[in-house]
Order: structure tokens, then C-alpha cells, then sequence
């Protein structure tokens, strides 16, 4: 079953490398069979080829995770870049991997966008500093693995990630996601809003925030996403969404100021519409605030980042082991700590390891049954409505 | 003159001339016009021009006629001394004070939930978002620039003023001018070319400032903050078209260079 998995990955692989069209590939039937036969011929013997020219693994079950320690150890750093420490517990899994291996870590820009990651790889080519992994969103991920910024790496768990995350040509793979929720101060809002129609209520004048402008923030983009689901709109239609924030702004309870944690510790945001992980991590951060979180019945949208290996990585094999570490029990539950659905998030509560308190700390599972995600197209789609749309709706 | 060539060529010639390029540039590396194009074509971007414009012509002048009248009540003959190294003490932090902290000082201040909002609505009995104040609008961002513009025009017009001589003002009066006719023809005319560059130099503070405005109003369509979109890309990446952006700012100031040098010249022909 395995094995037949990842002959698929790498046929798909190879019908992507030689841009086969399918009906020609159906005359060359033969020859790919062939050529399947090769690859998967046992896989003592190609680890053994991998040894041999000494390069990396492109398949993380195939290598053995000692070997992989062991290179990454002799390279001694890992670059990272744009990781906010106070980001899906980013903070914590640094550190952890970094103790954990004697790897020093630097993390580079760590407010960035993936726009910047991407640009990072492109202009730090052979640099010592250059990025060795990236975390970005779905879109940008598109982007960088077209245009050759990545190498495809399958780690060990690959074939556990949902395959709506996960890239089959092994350029990326998600590796936490999150939904749109609605995080409030109990300690200034009487009243908890727990929908979208909620918060057009005349009570929460002044009240309500987003992470930031749509047109340069991901967190943004996802609240007028939830907000079109919401309101008659649709993954392929946001344009609901755009004009449902112009009624908010029109009964005044719309304040344009981006929330960070400052805007929230103060009471100046009382009501964010934001990622649940970063609504959650309010509530811990900020006891005063009596942060409460919730998903909007009315709108879940979700929306998962994607983790990949520079191609040019300065140190690759430290590079493949974050992804392995990152995609362990380990890294998975801490990702988990910090209030963001990890890939592995179903299989791991399958196999019973993840502690009841990690689960109870989330809400409720029931809420995230209808989450969608959207897919890059319609990413790009709404990126240009929204561009399109917003400055001129909302600001004059 | 090398060491300052070199810094001229390194941080100023370079950096423009690649945004230069790079406005006539596409995703691709060809050449093309459209980039420059849809800054007269688009009506977002027309809009964001006017209300940059807006705001930074507002700001620069309601900055210099402050600050000149703050510096001259500092720095007359028969101000305390220590008046003036208080206020210049001041202005030096506050003309450096911007962005992102500035943006969360005045939030906290006079946002909804302000002490100052507040203050205000539970002494007096004002609510002034009720009678239609925003800190998150126009009138917010402009209040929140002269917050640092006008501090930085009593720093740029103080050594001007120390210019004015207590003698002509006694002069003026020994002849019989009044105080409207030595500022008329005495006062004014002298600080004239002054005033005028404070103004330039204002104007270009205000138009280019981001994080102040992307702090207090991340909605307002302002040029920096449609640049930033372009750049910062966790949602778009279109480095070309903020390069034409950035261009058509150029071309506003250079706009600007070119009323401001007749002015300059006929203003200063007394000086030659």
C-alpha cells in the first residue's frame, strides 16, 4: 500500500519534470513502466544510491532518521525565516528542535510575509544566510515551487496529511491550519457575539477589529472570506464578504486599526476577527482581557500554511530534519500547544496521543466540521476582487 | 567630497534609479508602460494620489504655521532661555517620534477607548465619536502627522527666526511701523524662503510616512500604504507595480521642486 503510494508520488513527479501530456504518456505506457520498475527497486538499495552521492533524501521514510541526525548535526545550523515567536507557538518548537538536536537555529525577519520568504530563497542564492525552510501560505507555496524555489522532500508522515494540504509533487506540505474566529474582551463586552450578523449589533460600536488590511494581510483576507461564506457569498465569490465589512464600517462598528497583541492587552480592540490560534493565544497571554473565542456558525472558513525546503538550502540535511521534527508527535503537539490544528491533527487523536488538556484548550471539535478551505485559485481569484474592491469601499 | 559622493550614489542615486527601472518593468523582466499606465487608468490609485496629496498639504501647512508661531513665542527676545532648550529638547524626541508607537499613543488616547475619549465622556458628558469624530479617518491621520510635523518645523525655523534682528524690529519702530507692518515688510520677507523650504521639506515628510498611518488605519487608501501592499505581500506580490507607485511619488515631489524654485528664487531676491 505504501510502496504504491509512493510510486504514485514519484510518477506524478515525473509526469510533471518531463510535462508528459496524458495521452502521449498512455503511447509511452511501456517505457514509464519501466521506468516505475526502477524506482522502485528495494529500498535498501536506493538509500544505498542516495549514500553514495552523499545527497540529501528526497524521501524521508526511505532514509533512516539517524543518518539524517547525524548530517544535520555535522551542519550545525538551521536558517529559518518569518516565524513569529508568538505565532502557533513558534517560539517553543524553535527552541525545542534547537535543544533537542545541539542545531543553532536563526530565525531571520521573524515578522515577514511569504512574499518575503520566497524573495529570500531567490536573492540569498548560495548564500550561507540564505533560508533552509520556509512556512508559507498555500498560494505563495504555488508560486515558489513553479518557479523552482523549493526542493520536494516527503517526509516520513507525508502520506498522513490530508491530501487537500499537501502537494503531490512533494514541494510542500501543510503543516498547521487554523479558522477565522471571533476573539472578545468579556472584561468591555458584556455581550459575547458569536456570529457574523452578531456583530452588526448596535452594541458593539467602535468595536470591531481585524488583524489587519486584506489587501496585505492573510489573516485579513481570511475575515472577508468568512464573512462572504457567511452572507451569501461563496470560496468563488467574495465580493459578499467585501461589502458586508462596508456595513460594518456603516453602522460604525468597524475599527480599521490592525489588532496586535498591544491593541488587545489594552482594550483598544475588544472584538478581533482573526485567526482561532492567535484568538486563543490572546486568552492565554492576556488574563485581564477575559478573551473568549469563538467560531462564527454563520462563516467557518479555514486556511492551512505550507512548510518547504529551500532548494539551495545551506544546510539541507538540517533542513529535512526540522521537517521530520516538525512533522513528529512532537513537533505536531506542539504546533497543538499553541492553539493550531497540526496536519497529523486526526491521525494523532486516532492513535489516542494527544492529552486530553491540549483538546479541552480548543473549541469544540463540532464547530470545525463545516471549515473550507479555499483552494489557490480561488485564493488568487479573491486577491484580485479584493484589491479591486476594497480601497475604493472602504477606504476613503 | 568622495565620502559624501559615495554616500549620495550608494543610498540615494542607486536606490532610485533601480525603482526607476523597475517601474517599467513586468513580472516577466520585459519592458513595459502598463505599470505607469494604471496610475492615471485606475481609480483606486488616482484616489490614493489625491488623498496622499490631501493629507500631506494639509499637515505641512498646518505644521509650519504652528511650529513658526510655537518658535517665535520660544525663541523672542524676552522668552526665558529656558523655554527654548525646553522646547527644543522636546521637539527633538517628538519630530523622531512615529510609526507604529505613535499610532498606539494615540489610540490610547483618543481612540474609542481612549483615557482622553473617555475623560471626556465621563467628566463632561462628550462623546466625541458620537459628533462624528474618528481617529481612523483622515482627520485622525492628519492630527496624528502633526504630531511630529510640527515639532520638526520648530527645529528647522528656529535658526531662521534667531536670524530676525532686534534691531530692525527697533528700527521699524523708531520710523513709526507698527507691529502688522514690520511683520508685512520686514518680518515675513526675510523668513519667507525659510518658510517655504520648511514647507517642501514637510510636505515630503508627511507624504512618504507609512507605519503611522498603517498603525492607526490600516483601511485608508493612501500611496505608502498601496505600496506596502505590493511589497509586504502575504496576500499580493507585485514589486513592478509598487515601483510605479513609488515613481509617480517622484514625479509629485519633483512636481512640487519645480513651484517651489520660482517662488524660492522671486522670494529671495531681496537677498542678492
Amino acid at each position: 500500500m505504501e510502496d504504491f503510494q509512493e510510486q504514485e508520488y514519484e510518477f506524478l513527479r515525473r509526469l510533471e519534470e518531463e510535462k508528459v501530456g496524458r495521452r502521449s504518456l498512455l503511447k509511452k505506457g511501456a517505457a514509464a513502466g519501466v521506468g516505475l520498475t526502477v524506482l522502485s527497486l528495494s529500498p535498501a538499495a536506493l538509500a544505498a544510491k542516495k549514500k553514495a552521492t552523499a545527497d540529501p533524501p528526497t524521501i524521508g521514510r526511505l532514509a533512516k532518521l539517524s543518518d539524517i541526525v547525524a548530517a544535520a548535526k555535522k551542519e550545525g545550523k538551521i536558517n529559518t525565516i518569518a516565524l513569529p515567536p508568538d505565532w502557533a507557538n513558534y517560539g517553543e518548537i524553535m527552541a525545542t528542535f534547537s535543544k533537542k538536536y545541539g542545531i543553532s537555529l536563526t530565525n531571520d525577519n521573524p515578522n515577514g510575509s511569504s512574499a518575503e520568504e520566497n524573495a529570500a530563497i531567490a536573492a540569498l542564492k548560495g548564500d550561507p544566510r540564505a533560508p533552509d525552510v520556509v512556512d508559507v501560505n498555500p498560494t505563495f507555496a504555488g508560486d515558489g515551487a513553479n518557479a523552482g524555489l523549493y526542493s520536494k522532500y516527503y517526509t516520513t508522515n507525508f502520506r498522513k496529511v490530508p491530501r487537500a494540504m499537501k502537494d503531490g509533487r512533494g514541494f510542500w506540505v501543510g503543516d498547521y491550519w487554523g479558522a477565522v474566529s471571533i476573539g472578545v474582551s468579556k472584561s468591555i463586552v458584556k455581550n459575547v457575539p458569536k456570529t457574523f450578523a452578531d456583530l452588526l449589533k448596535p452594541e458593539y460600536k467602535g468595536k470591531v477589529a481585524l488583524n489587519g488590511s486584506p489587501l496585505t494581510s492573510g489573516s485579513g483576507r481570511a475575515g472577508v472570506f468568512a464573512a462572504a461564506i457567511s452572507n451569501g457569498g461563496s470560496l468563488s465569490n467574495v465580493a459578499p464578504g467585501i461589502d458586508w465589512f462596508v456595513k460594518l464600517k456603516s453602522v460604525g462598528n468597524w475599527v480599521p486599526v490592525p489588532a496586535t497583541p498591544a491593541t488587545v492587552a489594552s482594550g483598544q480592540t475588544p472584538i478581533v476577527i482573526d485567526w482561532d490560534y492567535l484568538n486563543l493565544a490572546y486568552g492565554k497571554e492576556f488574563p485581564a482581557a477575559q478573551w473568549v473565542t469563538n467560531i462564527p456558525a454563520d462563516g467557518v472558513y479555514g486556511a492551512h500554511y505550507a512548510q518547504a525546503v529551500n532548494a539551495t538550502a545551506p544546510h539541507p540535511w538540517a533542513a529535512r530534519l526540522w521537517q521530520e521534527f516538525l512533522y513528529s508527535d512532537q513537533g505536531q503537539l506542539l504546533f497543538l500547544k499553541g492553539f493550531s490544528h497540526p496536519a497529523l491533527f486526526t491521525d494523532m487523536v486516532a492513535r489516542k496521543v494527544v492529552p486530553n488538556a491540549l483538546i479541552k484548550a480548543l473549541p469544540a471539535a463540532n464547530l470545525y466540521a463545516k471549515v473550507k478551505f479555499a483552494s489557490p485559485k480561488q485564493g488568487n481569484d479573491a486577491k484580485v476582487v479584493i484589491k479591486d474592491q476594497w480601497p475604493a469601499k472602504m477606504g476613503s | 567630497m568622495i565620502p559624501f559622493f559615495a554616500y549620495v550614489t550608494l543610498f540615494l542615486f542607486l536606490p532610485s534609479a533601480y525603482v526607476m527601472v523597475g517601474a517599467f518593468k513586468d513580472q516577466h523582466g520585459g519592458y513595459t508602460l502598463s505599470n505607469v499606465a494604471d496610475l492615471v487608468s485606475t481609480p483606486n490609485i488616482r484616489h490614493a494620489y489625491r488623498l496622499s496629496i490631501e493629507i500631506s498639504l494639509v499637515t505641512a501647512i498646518a505644521g509650519a504655521l504652528f511650529g513658526v508661531l510655537v518658535a517665535y513665542a520660544a525663541i523672542r527676545e524676552g522668552s526665558p532661555r529656558w523655554l527654548r532648550s525646553a522646547f527644543t529638547t522636546f521637539s527633538g524626541v517628538a519630530a523622531n517620534f512615529g510609526g507604529v508607537p505613535l499610532a498606539f499613543a494615540f489610540i490610547a488616547t483618543l481612540g474609542n477607548l481612549g483615557i482622553v475619549t473617555q475623560f471626556l465622556y465621563n467628566v463632561f458628558g462628550i462623546d466625541i465619536y458620537a459628533n462624528g469624530f474618528s481617529l481612523f479617518t483622515k482627520t485622525g491621520v492628519e492630527l496624528a502627522y502633526l504630531y511630529f510635523q510640527i515639532p520638526l518645523m520648530f527645529l528647522i525655523i528656529a535658526p531662521a527666526i534667531d536670524g530676525l534682528r532686534t534691531e530692525w524690529r527697533e528700527a521699524s519702530a523708531n520710523l513709526g511701523g507698527s507691529s502688522f507692518q514690520y511683520w508685512r515688510h520686514i518680518g515675513l520677507p526675510v523668513l519667507f524662503p525659510s518658510l517655504l523650504g520648511a514647507v517642501i521639506l514637510l510636505f515630503g515628510n508627511a507624504f512618504a510616512a507609512y507605519a503611522t498611518a498603517y498603525g492607526l488605519t490600516s483601511a485608508l487608501n493612501i500611496v505608502p500604504l498601496l505600496i506596502g501592499a505590493d511589497l509586504r505581500g502575504n496576500v499580493y506580490f507585485n514589486p513592478h507595480e509598487g515601483q510605479a507607485l513609488a515613481f509617480g511619488m517622484f514625479a509629485v515631489l519633483a512636481g512640487m521642486m519645480l513651484l517651489y524654485l520660482p517662488l524660492q528664487r522671486r522670494a529671495s531676491r531681496w537677498a542678492r
